[in-house]
This record gives C-alpha cells, structure tokens and sequence, in this order.
C-alpha cells in the first residue's frame, strides 16, 4: 500500500532504476527542468510555510488582501460495508465523468516472501495479468482491453498485492468481470513467468547505473540492515529460485476474503455496485488472517559508508537514522517539527543549504513515519563532488540545532499554517478521499484519523517541539552515506569526525562485468 | 516536451455518449471565460465547482531555444528568479535594496570583463575584482527575506507549486484554496511585472547543481545532451535546456534583466484558472491585477530553421553503465497537418501491451527491457525528432536494438496497420481527453497550452477530428517521408569498465 515511490518516466528518463513496464506508456517526450525537485515527503501531508511576519519593515500589499471564508465542503466518505467473511467494501460515488476505477488490496507483500526467493512478488504480479486466465491468456486480454481504452492491472509492493481496473461506464460489466476472472481463475504460465525473470534481471544489472538510485537503497539498508525484509534486493540467484508452484501457492495464500479490501469510485450507484459486489464476493470462505508485521528495527550502525562512483560529479549525500510509526502519540508534533526542519523553501534546511549557501538543488527529508512499522530519519541533497563535506557538515548541524536552537513561535505557526491552510488538498477530489479511507482501512488506522491529525496539529506548542525534538532527534546515532566520485572531494570525509569512513560493496552477484552477456535466457528453471 | 499528453486529451467532439455528464465542447463553452487584456495579456477561466479549490498555469511563449547565442540555459535561469520575490515582497527596503543590487552587477561585470580576457588577465587584479564582487553581495544580501515570495504562497495553501521550462516555454503554477484567488492573482501579476534579481549568482549555483544531477551525473542526461547536440546543426533544439555549463556559470541578473524584457511582455504569456471560481466574479479581479503588467512588442519570431538532414549521424558514448540506444528523425512541428499522424504512429508503437515495439522486441524477441517511439523530442514548437528508445535485456545491444527497430519501421512503411490499431489509437485519444478533464491543475494547463499554441483553447477539443481522419494510408505515407537513412541521428551508449587505476586509487575509502 505504499504506493509513494513508483513513478517510472517513460519515454526519455533523466534517470532510471528500474526498468519501467510497458503499460505506464509513452507521454510525448519532456525535456524540462523544474524549480526544483520534489523529494518524497516521508512525514504525512503537504509541506508549506508562512510568511516571516517579523523582520519586513516596507510596505506588505498582500496583508491587506480580503481572504473571504472558503466555501462550506463536507467531503461525502465513502460507504463501508464488511461481508461476514471479513472482506471490506468502500464505495465512492462521482458523477463528474463517465468511468470507473476500482482496486482490490490483497494483504501481504514483498517483506513476506522468503528471502532466498527475494523478487517472488514482483514476479507474482508481472505474470499474474500477463498470464491472464484460464478463459483468456493475457494477450488476449491485451487486446480486448486496450480496444475499450480500459486497464485491469496486477501490482505488487512491500505490503500488499492488487488488482485494480479503470473503464467507462459502460464497459464495467465486461471489465470487472476481467478483474474478478483475475482473482478467481488465474492461470500462471511458465513463459510469462520467464518473461517478467528477463524484464528483472534487466533491472538488476542496471541497479548500479544512477548514483540517487544506489544512495536510496544503500541508506535503507543501513537503517534496517541488509537482509531486512524491507531492504533486500531481488538478485539473479533469488529469481531464478521462483518457480511458477511457488507463484500459484502465494495467490493461494492470499486470497482469502478476510485479507481483502475492495474500493471503487466513479459513475455507478452505490446500491446496484453493491450487490454486484456481494454477489461475488459473499460466498467466498473465510481464510486465514494475514499475520501482522514483526522485525527487528535498531537502527544503523552510526559512521561514514560511502559507495566510490568515478562517472559523477555530484555527491548524493544521504543522512539517516530510524523514524517512527503514525500512530506515536507524538506524530502531530513530529509533523510540525518536519514542516519547520526540511518542509518547504522557508524551512530550515532548504533555506541553509540551498538558498544561503547554494550548495544543492534537491535537499530534504525529514523523520519518516510509516502505518505499521518504524519509518526512516532521512535527510537527503545532491552536492558538487568538492563541497561533499561542506554540505553534509551543514545537513548534520542543521540536524544538530533541531536539539539545540530553540522553535519559535513564528516558526511553529507557520509550519501549523502551511498545513491547516492546504489541508482541504487531502480530500479534494474522491478518488483522494477514497484512496485514504483504503489505506486507513487497510492499516487498521480510525476512520477519522485525518481529523484527528488536524486536531492534533492544532495544540502542538513550541513545548512540545522541544520535548520531541530531545527524545527523537539524536545526531550521535545517524549514519552518513555518501555516494560520489572520492577523488574529486577534496576535503577527506575523515573531517567530518565520524570515524573512517567504510566502503559498501555494491557488486552484483553474478552479473556480469560488461554490459552483455549473463542470464538472458536462463531465467530460472526450464 | 509537454504540448502532447495532451495527445491523450486529444479531443471530444464526437466522442462518447456522454450527454448526462456534458463533458464536450459546448459543455465548456459556457464554463469557459476568456479574455484578451487591452496590454496583451490573455485569461482564461474555467469554472469547475467540485470543490473550493483552484489551480492555475501560466505559460510565457519563452524558453531555452530562444536563450541569446552565449547564453544557454537563460529562460530557466530566470524561471528560479521569478521565484525570489518583487519590488514588495522578499525585501526590508526596495529602495536601498535596489542601490545594492546595481552595485552588485557593476562588481559583477567588471569581474567578468577581466576573467573573460584571453591575453594579458591579470590575476591579482581579478581576484580584487572579485572581492569587490563578494562585498557587493554581502550588503545586498542584508535587504533580502529569504524565500517570502514561495513562504507566502505555502502558508496560504499552496500545493503542488512548482515552475518549469523547456526549450518551447515556461511554466508556472500552482493550486490553493479558491478563497485565496485575489491573493494569488497579486503575487503572480507582480512577479510577472516585477522580478526582482536577488540572490541570482548563489541560485546560478543551484541550477549548475540541477544540472550536474540531470545531466552530467546521469547516463542518460549525457546521452540526451550528445544526441541533440548531433541531431541539430543549426536550430537551437541542439542546446541542453539547463544550458552548457561554461555559459550557464557566466549568465548574469543583467541578462536575466533583458530576457525579461524582451518575453515577459504580456502578449507573450496566457494564463488560466480552473476550479471553483465564477468568471463573473473573477474576471475583474483578474483584470485589475494582470493589466497593470506594463504592455511591451510580441518577441519577433526566430528565423532559424533546422535545413534538411543529408547523412546519417551517430554518437557513441562508451561508459561504465548498461548499454542503451536512442534515435530519431526529423519531424515537421505541431502545426504541420500530419501531425495527427505521428500521434497515430506514436500510440501504435508505444502504447502499453499491445504496442508494436512491446509485441516484438520485448514479448517476442525478448531482446529489450522497454521499447518505445515518440514524437516531439525535445519539443514540438518547432520541427522536433521522432525518437525511439530502447533498453536492452542482459546479453543483447544497442546493435540489435537498432535492427528490431528498423525491421518495424519497415513493416510500417510497406504494410497497412490493421483496421483494430487504428480504431484502438482514436479510441484511447477520445478516452484520455475525458479522463484528463477531472482535474484542475491539468485542465488549467491544456487549456492555456492550447490557447497559446492555437490562438484557441477549442483545439483541444477539436483535434479529434484530425484524429479521426488519420488514415492507414496516411500512416505510410509518412512513415516513408520521414524515417529514411539520411534523416536520422543515433544514439548508442556501450559498456566500457571503469579505469583500473581510479579504481585502484579509491577504492580504500577517503583519507
């Protein structure tokens, strides 16, 4: 359900690490430059600030501009239903435009399968459509589908698989036939399987071609270490392992009603959709209940790691320490704390690092929080091989000053401005609000949990700021990470007095040295 | 670049039956309000009353194509000025602030004047010059509020704020909630009127940072950046847009200052508002804020034309990454009557599974890891490429990319597309057209691009008639006319291990 960090550019990437797949198609060509970059907000919401009201002593035209009451919205949440076998509906009606896009949420994902077979869900839901059914192969499906301007797609991430499906109206009946056909009647077939070992084995060899790409992955590792689940890497070993019994036992596993949750928005009635549903649905016996996620989350080992790439000239400098869980007591004021640290372009570390000192484009970051397991503590910027230490000294004291330079009160009332005043963007649209009742759903969180984070949000105080910045904030328990060309630092790493710094080895097992040769062909078990 | 994902907003008119939902072009006759300014400016509102909300798109007809000889990478330098704030807001004390300000571009020029000698630079004096250069910046630097321009837009909601440019144009916007529309339409009509240079030599820094992160440090960047710069010999399609990096470090506020001057003039720019807001109500606040932008000429039209391609050309970069391949062709621009055509020959072979490229050299062949064609590369204003992508599966290479591809474009050339293809292409327009007007910030968007590319936001709608009369024979025709030997420029990137010795050197970790 972390469907945060999945956007693969098509056409002419400016970089890729993963291989994308045909079906998120071509867009015309782009070949732009933004303001600048956008990096993944780990902690909740939109990021935004408010204007200094101190220090401007001139004239402020825009003080004086009418802000009228915004329009009364009460966004309509969509209608739950749970059949007795435990399988939830949620149901959002939007008359706006003829379609209907729906997903089925399957529990249990790539941190469940076992590690000697790392990759087993990617390739559970790349051959899982393109297989197709036992009435209909995937190409086949292909056709029929694409003749409609329609998509039922299989998917897979850390904690979940899906099936989700998008038509016009008047293809639903045919379309989500295609997706419930899916469900029931899948038909794995051995050369889609090797089809989809080729299309990852292409991404494991290119793992290593794009320096951000390396530092993500290496960082995550360092926080939950190696072999975590949430860190370990499909190898060519591992997929090789997967065999199409072992695709067919993880569907077997997982479908069942209870580990399910289905929503749907778009142009129908919300009666008629859900009988269709429960007609469906209903009869399907109760399964066992997806286990709940365990692990051991310590943190990283604190030190300097870097990776030697001699084909950039820009370090991608990552700082990183273990987060935490949504539902601590202390997230709203962890959010505030973020939005002032690394929230927008009048945060802290945006205004040090790029705006003062122009020493990066992307910079950010923040103390990550996830729904059902600790998040990470990830700041984050991109700097000329020769200002390495420089910036990643100025990121650490930043980090440093959370603890030690006090919030003001200014700073808190942006931060809480920035979010209340763009807090409507959460539920905008429908197809927002029912991916958050989804997710909130699927997590086990309370419905009104956005509420709740607005109340919460709203009596944080500076008090509170400076109680959670001691107890979360601890610079002597972060890994530095740098990935960059070594020789063109300048300054040694060893000055930021953390110690020797440590090589990670980011070998591949088993690709080949050169560009060529390797699996090809022997994806797994013919 | 971005005319055409607008291909999948292509067009609606005799679309589906849709009738209860009024989402075809009469439908948006009377939901959309448009307006010519008496200085130029063109408005345009949408009303779209899901919820209190609103997004804007600005676009000024400018970008990196148009940057002076010497000076590439102008149009987005001065894409992050616009975002530094005004005459009013960023600023303790304009008045002062501007006395700093002129001082600084007088240290600057005459530091750069000296650096720029060939013979006879005297360094002791450069090094002066550029201490004067610092002392001048430092004492502007005490009249600057940091980011107030982007602070003030957050704290009232701002979302999804953000700005680019391309070689065709630049582009702003925004959304936030609509009881904020007057506050935005001051900041915007102000930073159009009145940018204020500050802080531009530590932002130069930054964009030369978002360079070495798009382009030197990445594989493809640099493969992007070689293959344009062979494909075009005289058309500044062959610049990087972020700019060369010895010019883009050169570029001052002063050149800044006349890049402005000479595009941001209103005529130059269309700007459109979808959500919930009532032309009625708006439309004069709009007016009174954006027509105090003061009037300036329509930019004169470039006059370089790329001249026809006489031979193949190619470029091989040997580098330590996997192999991949690119080429293309060159293509009339967007106004060419065929254009509809290249959309077709785009979506035939590069749209998802059933594609051409994905059916053969990916399922079939199983030779790449993607393959794709596309038209419009690096943009569409004027006669752009028709380009093909592909990433070669582990033991496959750029070579055999080059030839499944050709074999498919040869299949194009001598034997019609099927009746379903065709049919699938202008189903799939009329169905992202649709799927693309439920949303402000892309609504705001086409609706501006297609007022400025076409003098007419209807065309957005009307384009599927041109759609509609693509023919298989069209798709021959111009698949010979164009993908032809002596028009085409490649693209290989092969593996080549990293030297020894620097591995050698570094690879015990920094001292």
């Amino acid at each position: 359900m972390n469907r945060t960090s999945f956007h693969c550019t098509s056409s002419i990437p400016t970089s890729f690490s993963k291989v994308c797949h045909p079906e998120r198609s071509a867009k015309g060509a782009t070949s732009k430059d933004l303001l600048f970059a956008r990096i993944a907000v780990t902690l909740g919401l939109a990021v935004l600030l408010f204007p200094q009201a101190g220090h401007a002593q001139q004239a402020q035209p825009w003080t004086q501009i009418p802000i009228p009451p915004l329009h009364p919205f009460h966004p309509q949440q969509p209608k739950r239903i749970e059949l007795k076998n435990g399988l939830v509906i949620l149901l959002e009606e939007d008359h706006e435009l003829p379609f209907i896009n729906g997903s089925i949420e399957i529990r249990g994902g790539s941190r469940d399968e076992p590690a000697s077979k790392a990759g087993l869900v990617d390739l559970y839901s790349d051959a899982w459509r393109t297989s197709g059914t036992a009435s209909k192969d995937g190409d086949t499906l292909d056709d029929l589908l694409e003749a409609k301007a329609a998509k039922v797609e299989t998917g897979g991430d850390v904690d979940s698989t899906s099936v989700s499906w998008s038509c016009l109206k008047k293809d639903e009946d045919l379309v989500f036939g295609i997706a419930v056909d899916l469900l029931q009647h899948p038909d794995f077939k051995q050369e889609k399987l090797m089809l989809a070992k080729q299309q990852a084995a292409a991404s494991i060899v290119r793992r290593n071609d794009d320096a951000s790409g390396i530092a993500e992955r290496e960082a995550a590792k360092l926080v939950y270490g190696p072999n975590s689940p949430y860190t370990r890497e499909p190898e060519l070993a591992t997929i090789k392992a997967v065999t199409l019994d072992d695709l067919k036992q993880w569907h077997d596993k997982t479908i069942v009603p209870n580990n399910i949750i289905i929503g749907v928005e778009g142009d129908f009635d919300a009666a008629a959709m859900e009988k269709t549903l429960r007609d469906v649905f209903e009869n399907l016996p109760r399964g066992a209940a997806w286990p709940k996620p365990a692990g051991d989350f310590s943190g990283p080992k604190p030190g300097v790691y870097v990776v030697d790439k001699t084909d950039v000239n820009q370090s991608n400098v990552n700082i990183v320490g273990l987060g935490t869980l949504r539902n601590n007591p202390d997230y709203f004021a962890l959010s505030v704390m973020n939005e002032i640290f690394s929230g927008g372009f009048g945060s802290r570390l945006f205004q040090d690092v790029r705006t003062k000192q122009g020493l990066a484009y992307a910079v950010g970051g923040g103390y990550g929080a996830s729904y059902d397991h600790p998040g990470m503590f990830r700041v984050i910027a991109g700097t000329k091989s020769a200002t390495t230490v420089k910036a990643t000294q100025s990121m650490l004291a930043e980090i440093g000053e959370l603890k030690t330079k006090p919030f003001t009160e200014d700073e808190r009332k942006r931060a809480k401005d920035q979010v209340l005043n763009s807090f409507i963007f959460n539920y905008d649209t429908k197809e927002k609000v029912l991916a958050a009742a989804t997710r909130l759903e699927f997590y086990g969180y309370p419905a009104n949990f956005l509420e709740k984070y607005r109340d919460g949000l709203e009596h944080v105080t500076t008090a509170d700021l400076e109680r959670v910045a001691k107890k979360y904030i601890d610079p002597s328990k972060v890994a530095v990470l740098v990935v960059g060309n070594q020789q063109e630092f300048g300054t040694p790493l060893t000055e930021l007095g953390l110690g020797k710094p440590q090589a990670i080895d980011i070998t591949i097992p088993g690709a080949p040295q050169q560009g060529m040769g390797a699996p090809g062909n022997d994806g797994g078990e013919q | 670049m971005k005319l055409f994902p607008t291909l999948r907003l292509a067009a609606l008119v005799c679309g589906f039956a849709v009738a209860a939902h009024a989402q075809d072009l009469s439908s948006f006759e009377k939901r959309i309000t448009t307006k010519v300014l008496p200085n130029g400016l063109t408005l345009i509102v949408c009303e779209r009353p899901e919820a209190p909300v609103f997004s804007y798109f600005t676009i000024v007809d400018a970008g990196d194509a148009n940057d002076p000889d010497g000076q590439s990478g102008l149009a987005h330098m001065f894409e992050h000025l616009a975002f530094k704030g005004t005459k009013d807001i960023g600023t303790t004390n304009y008045t002062a602030e501007k006395v700093a300000l002129d001082k600084v571009e007088q240290t600057y020029a005459a530091y750069d004047e000296e650096y720029r000698k060939r013979v006879g630079r005297d360094e002791a004096k450069l090094k002066t010059l550029h201490a004067a250069f610092e002392v001048a910046q430092a004492d502007a630097q005490k009249y600057v509020v940091p980011n107030q321009f982007t602070e003030i837009a957050e704290a009232n909601g701002a979302t999804g704020l953000n700005a680019q440019t391309s070689l065709d144009d630049t582009q702003y916007f925004w959304s936030m909630p609509s009881n904020r529309l007057q506050l935005w339409a001051y900041m915007e009509s102000d930073r159009i009127a009145n940018p204020v240079p500050r802080e531009f030599y530590k932002e130069r820094d930054v964009v030369m940072e978002e360079r070495r992160m798009r382009t030197d440090s990445s594989p493809i960047g640099r493969m992007v950046e070689q293959f344009l710069a062979t494909a075009y010999v005289a058309h500044p399609y062959h610049r990087p847009n972020v700019g060369w990096m010895s010019e883009l470090s050169q570029i001052s506020a002063t050149e800044a200052a006349a890049f402005h001057q000479i595009y941001y003039v209103p005529s130059n720019i269309v700007i459109a508002v979808a959500g919930d807001v009532k032309a009625e109500e708006v439309m004069p606040v709009l007016e009174k804020y954006f027509g105090q932008i003061p009037t300036g000429p329509k930019p004169e039209e470039m006059s370089t034309v790329e001249p026809p391609q006489i031979a193949e050309k190619s470029v091989i970069l040997k580098e330590q990454v996997q192999p991949l391949y690119l080429e293309g062709y060159h293509k009339p621009d967007y106004r060419d009557p065929d254009d509809a055509v290249y959309d077709a020959i785009q979506d035939i072979f590069s749209n998802g599974r059933t594609s051409r490229l994905y059916r053969s050299l990916v399922r079939d062949q199983q030779i790449s890891a993607q393959a794709e064609g596309f038209s419009g590369f690096p943009g569409n204003k004027y006669p752009g490429l028709f380009a093909f992508f592909a990433v070669p599966n582990p033991g496959h290479t750029p070579t055999e990319m080059r030839a499944a591809i050709h074999k498919e474009i040869d299949k194009l050339k001598t034997t019609d597309v099927t009746d379903d293809e065709l049919a699938m292409f202008k189903t799939r327009a009329r169905a992202d057209l649709l799927r693309g007007l439920g949303d402000n910030q892309g609504l705001a968007e086409q609706l501006a691009i297609y007022q400025m590319r076409y003098g007419d936001w209807r065309e957005l709608f009307n384009q599927l008639k041109k759609i509609d009369a693509v023919s298989k024979a069209d798709i021959r025709r111009v698949a010979n006319k164009t993908f032809v030997d002596t028009n085409r420029t490649y693209a290989m990137v092969e593996f080549q291990p990293p030297n020894p010795g620097a591995v050698q050197q570094t690879q015990g970790g920094a001292q």
